[in-house]
């Protein structure tokens, strides 16, 4: 039976309306897991073809977003099978949220291009008059070719290259003692081998780790505004996006709940989140709104963390500063217009004192008149390309499947260490590292084990 | 020539080395007329090569042979003289049994065998032509005229096809070992549209041992515990004879490199591929040129014979030359040499042209197995002889083709590498060209393989009833050692005695026996109540529990491998009218026609973007016969069907 799948259809970015479409047999069922009517009801059956208005809730009933959804009854759709479409907010943050609700639900996220290929596989396009079948084709093929290497213009794959040469000299050492036991090689001790896996391991995570930087430029990058009540978050932010999403009033508390936008900065596509601003409070509503701007400082990749420059540190900046051990932070002190009186030295006594271990810029802005802001702008773009991604001549993973692949030879790298270190046979650690081998050469297209002994008996001069 | 009717048999077998003994024994056993035509009698099972059996990866294929109820196993363990199992400091994946043969009663013992074979004649004689009718073998000719006709023929021709021997500035045509070559078969072939190429080996000299100084040389005894070969044989007794080791030294060099224009391999003479892996003495050192020595080995050729095969030292180097630098070794200096060594050339096919079944793709029923394959090794020579008896045999009973996949055997990976990937020298197994090594173990041969040969009729009666007595002790041992429990009272002196940590709670016996300094013989220390096994069971049950580990990961591993694999590829798809697919792949995969999506994604040019497209048009041809024949059966019975019937060639009826 054909799996069901799900994916956002519509662009990624800033629109009115999104939609997440959902085909396959599973799809009726999972609409009625995740839609109720405004009155709280789960829906008995939905009519085919008819559009319903209700809320998209998680299954403890928590309302994820507003939505219209609509049930259309294979053959008639545009796959050809049962298909569920639920049109929502076209946030980044909704659609996410309602997709991972979805996909818990049973659904498998849709490969690049999967409700073309199931148009075309049951006959709804035919191959010859649908032009963008080709497409769809060719997307397919990339998956796993030359093509998508090529789009990073040959460079992933050479350093892949790189890596896999280094791999099967290794490989070729361990091999040809493992198939001429009684030849005279030279002996090959476990700490050898360690100490290789070790720098190869090194050059992998260097590659999976840039898969952080590209994740950003695909998903865009996640930042957190933090701070406490009133220090000018929502206006630094309207700032950053030039629009007026967020409410700004001068009452503490006016942002109760995270407010996420999608834009793009300096080139870069961010995902903004302005959080509630944090303070202890007996409110429950804010309550929570505070924890969630714990957790979305916890899961950002760059906090702005915002302190009213004009005034003393309190001690609700401290409890905040406290929550940043380990992120990128740009300290930004705002209401530069009415005169600056933190200095960058007390933000760094205060990260020494409480030992915290965050990676830090500055900058004083006036989020009222715009100074400042391009600043900002700049340091955001510093931060991602820095570092990390600057390793291996600049080659940053953009590709799922190719990030996934090196997680996985990684893996196998680290199993094979760990066997090598608790003593067991050298012929393990072979099987894992030869599988390592084999997962980089996936990302290239390039599998075949001939290269491995080839260079084994250019190496090594064995046999009777 | 006057040609007259001989007789007429369901399988005719050319050639009685190692392949041709396994090709004609496996239909003979599985009741059809079979017949062995070889050039001399001499020549049953003849060694004329290294004087053992096994080795790495090598040793593994004897046990798929044996398990599958081939002879290969079993006539060694009745004339090995020495015997060692290679690699015990690794993983039991790679444990490999080797054992010196005595080379003359390794022949004496296989031609008995074939002898008393029912169903099988063998007769000496020299095949000169095929006859072939409607594209199809039909019989042999040989050289005084006699006619045999045969439903299908196995060529096992080895070095003998043109064998054309090279000592120095000498050459001549020759079969090994001074035995006549085959040089009319060749041009029949050849008439028949077979494509032939030309492939190289050699051997070293053979040394009188009463002139061989041992106190100069290292000596290498056998095993202990002699394990055997075949599953059919407990424990067996004692080694009988001595290897010895010794080196190369710059003297040794310095006559060879001065001699290097005299040597057939650099004149040029010879035009074939010769093996990476196995090179001549010349090769060695000069590929080689900063190794101050290489290592050899002096093998006994038997227990009847002073012979002495010098392992290590292969050369195409004249006669006078190899006198001098056999003399600089140490333990050789007063050496008598009583067979100079020589580099053989030979005609074989491309083994792309070849099925996985090992059958012809040009002509139907005819079959080739071994070295004229391009293959290298009695073990891999015998492997495929038998893979081509069963499969000619369970052609002709009408009976779906044999075939083991990569996951099941190292004969399946041989095979799949010879038919899919070709070789482009001669072609020799290694554990690492396994993907699933740690399941494909020499020790669990018969569990993955004998219930297999008993359902197409070649395991005897009596070997499957023993598979299932120690399938079952090992079952129960396994049930014992999880359900049987240890104090840390019984057995904390024991672990800290071998440095393992002592228990906290109690433990079972298979727990304990994870720990890396626990084996199964020490363990016996807390397991007083252990009962008495058989060797075999006691190794399953111990591998298959203190690898059980690693053995699942693998498993998962497979997974991925057995769904492509399972996935067959309809014989009459016309790849060249496949959109997607670079124009390469589908010129490679229509000449090719591979049996699976595993299959057609190891064709050389066929990238993993053209099996993905593949992919897709399967799918939807498959939906779109699975609208057609809906009322008839299922679509999944279908496509399995219609693959059957791709793997089962010609025009013959499955089931």
């Amino acid at each position: 039976m054909e799996q069901t799948i799900a994916a956002v259809a519509t662009a990624p970015g800033e629109s009115g309306i999104g939609i997440i479409r959902i085909s396959g047999p599973e799809a009726p069922e999972i609409l009625k897991r995740v839609f109720e009517y405004k009155s709280g009801k789960k829906a008995e059956k939905f009519e085919e073809r008819r559009m319903i208005y209700g809320n998209i809730a998680d299954e403890k009933g928590e309302i994820i977003d507003e939505a219209m959804v609509v049930y259309m009854k294979a053959p008639h759709t545009y796959t050809g099978e049962d298909v569920a479409e639920i049109q929502c907010h076209g946030s980044i943050v909704s659609l996410r949220k309602i997709l991972s609700l979805v996909l818990s639900c049973g659904a498998q996220p849709a490969e690049r291009g999967e409700f073309t290929k199931r148009a075309f596989l049951n006959g709804k396009i035919d191959l010859a008059q649908a032009e963008a079948v080709n497409d769809v084709i060719k997307a397919v093929s990339d998956e796993g070719s030359r093509s998508a290497v090529s789009q990073l213009g040959g460079s992933l794959s050479a350093v892949i290259i790189s890596i896999r040469t280094q791999m099967a000299d290794l490989l070729s050492e361990i091999i040809a003692h493992i198939e001429y036991p009684e030849e005279d090689l030279e002996e090959l001790t476990y700490a050898q081998i360690t100490e290789e896996l070790a720098k190869i391991s090194e050059r992998i995570k260097r590659l999976a780790d840039s898969a952080d930087t590209g994740r950003i430029v695909r998903d865009g990058l996640k930042l957190c505004i933090a701070g406490r009540p009133n220090v000018g978050k929502s206006s630094l932010m309207n700032a950053l996006l030039k629009t007026d999403r967020a409410i700004v009033t001068d009452i503490p508390g006016t942002t109760r709940d995270t407010i996420e936008e999608f834009a793009s900065v300096a080139g870069i596509p961010v995902r903004l989140t302005d959080t509630a601003g944090i303070r202890e409070t007996e409110d429950t509503i804010e309550k929570i709104g505070i924890q969630r701007s714990r957790d979305s400082i916890r899961s950002a990749d760059i906090v702005i963390f915002v302190a009213d420059g004009s005034q003393r540190l309190s001690e609700e900046d401290t409890e905040i500063i406290s929550q940043l051990s380990g992120k990128n932070v740009i300290f930004v002190f705002n209401k530069s217009d009415l005169g600056i009186r933190v200095t960058r030295g007390e933000i760094e006594d205060l990260l020494r004192e409480k030992n915290i271990d965050a990676d830090c810029t500055f900058a004083e802005i006036s989020a009222l008149t715009g100074e400042g802001i391009d600043r900002i702008a700049e340091q955001i773009r510093d931060t991602v390309f820095r570092g990390k991604a600057a390793a291996d001549n600049e080659i940053l993973i953009t590709n799922v499947r190719h990030a996934d692949l090196l997680h996985q030879a990684l893996r196998f790298l680290s199993d094979a260490d760990s066997m090598l270190r608790s003593g067991e046979a050298l012929d393990f650690a072979e099987t894992d590292i030869r599988s390592a081998w084999s997962l980089l050469g996936e990302i290239i297209g390039e599998t075949v084990n001939q290269d491995i002994l080839t260079e084994v008996f250019s190496r090594f001069c064995l046999g009777k | 020539m006057q040609r007259y009717e001989m007789g007429d048999y369901d399988v005719i077998v050319v050639g009685a080395g190692h392949a041709g003994c396994e090709a004609a024994l496996a239909p003979a056993r599985m009741g059809l007329s079979t017949l062995m035509l070889s050039i001399t009698l001499e020549a049953i099972a003849m060694m004329p090569c290294n004087p053992s059996i096994g080795g790495t990866g090598k040793g593994h294929l004897v046990r798929e042979i044996d398990a599958l109820g081939g002879e290969m196993g079993i006539n060694t363990d009745k004339v090995f003289i020495q015997s060692r199992m290679l690699n015990t400091a690794k993983g039991p994946a790679v444990h490999s049994l080797r054992a010196q043969a005595d080379k003359q009663r390794y022949h004496e013992e296989m031609k008995k065998t074939i002898e008393r074979q029912e169903n099988l004649d063998m007769k000496q004689a020299e095949v000169v032509d095929l006859i072939v009718e409607d594209n199809t073998v039909r019989g042999v000719v040989t050289k005084t005229g006699g006619v045999y006709r045969a439903k299908a023929v196995i060529l096992a021709t080895g070095t003998f096809l043109r064998g054309k021997i090279f000592i120095g500035e000498s050459s001549y045509y020759s079969g090994p070992n001074g035995m006549a070559a085959s040089v009319e078969l060749s041009d029949s072939l050849k008439k028949y549209g077979i494509f032939l190429r030309r492939f190289k080996t050699g051997t070293p000299a053979r040394v009188d041992g009463k002139t061989l100084d041992y106190g100069e040389m290292t000596v290498q005894h056998g095993d202990e515990k002699i394990v055997p070969f075949s599953f059919m044989n407990e424990l067996l007794d004692k080694n009988r004879a001595d290897c010895w080791l010794s080196y190369t030294n710059e003297k040794t060099h310095e006559i060879i490199r001065a001699n290097f224009h005299r040597s057939a391999l650099f004149t040029g003479e010879i035009e074939g591929v010769g093996p990476r892996y196995c090179p001549s003495i010349e090769t060695k050192i000069d590929r080689f040129a900063d190794k101050k020595r290489h290592q050899l080995f002096v093998e006994p050729e038997g227990l009847g014979t002073d012979e002495m095969y010098i392992q290590g030292m292969s050369s195409s180097l004249p006669e006078d030359v190899q006198e001098q630098f056999y003399h600089t070794i140490p333990g050789l200096t007063h050496c008598k040499i009583v067979r100079p060594a020589y580099a053989i050339e030979y005609d074989c096919i491309d083994s792309l042209d070849l099925k996985t079944t090992l059958e012809s793709r040009v002509i139907g029923n005819l079959y080739f197995a071994g070295q004229t394959n391009g293959s290298s090794g009695y073990e891999e020579a015998a492997a495929q002889g038998l893979m081509a008896g069963i499969n000619a045999a369970l052609k002709i009973q009408g009976k779906k083709p044999f075939i083991l996949d990569r996951s099941e055997a190292y004969i399946g990976v041989l095979i799949d590498d010879l038919v899919t990937k070709g070789t482009q020298e001669p072609y020799r197994i290694m554990t690492s060209r396994v993907e699933y090594r740690l399941l494909l173990r020499q020790d669990n041969a018969a569990e993955r393989l004998t219930e297999k040969g008993y359902r197409i009729g070649l395991v005897s009666e009596e070997r499957y009833q023993r598979y299932l007595t120690l399938k079952k002790e090992t079952e129960e041992e396994m049930q014992r050692l999880r359900t049987t429990y240890v104090t840390p009272a019984e057995a904390d002196d024991f672990l800290l005695s071998i440095g393992s940590s002592p228990l906290q709670n109690r433990i079972s016996l298979a727990e304990l026996l994870k720990r890396p300094q626990v084996t199964y013989e020490n363990m016996a220390a807390v397991d007083p109540q252990r009962p008495s096994l058989s060797y075999h069971s006691t190794l399953q049950a111990y591998v298959n529990i203190k690898y059980e580990g690693y053995i699942s990961k693998q498993l998962a591993q497979i997974e991925k491998f057995r769904r492509l694999e399972s996935q067959l590829l309809p014989q009459d798809l016309d790849y060249s009218e496949l959109d997607g697919i670079r124009l390469e792949a589908r010129q490679k995969l229509n000449d090719f026609r591979p049996d699976s999506v595993g299959q057609a994604s190891r064709i050389s040019g066929v990238s993993p973007a053209d099996i993905n497209v593949l992919l897709i048009h399967l799918e939807k041809r498959r939906r779109q016969q699975g609208m057609e024949d809906a009322e008839k059966m299922s679509a999944g019975e279908k496509t399995k069907e219609r693959a059957d019937d791709n793997r089962g060639e010609g025009d013959e009826k499955t089931e």
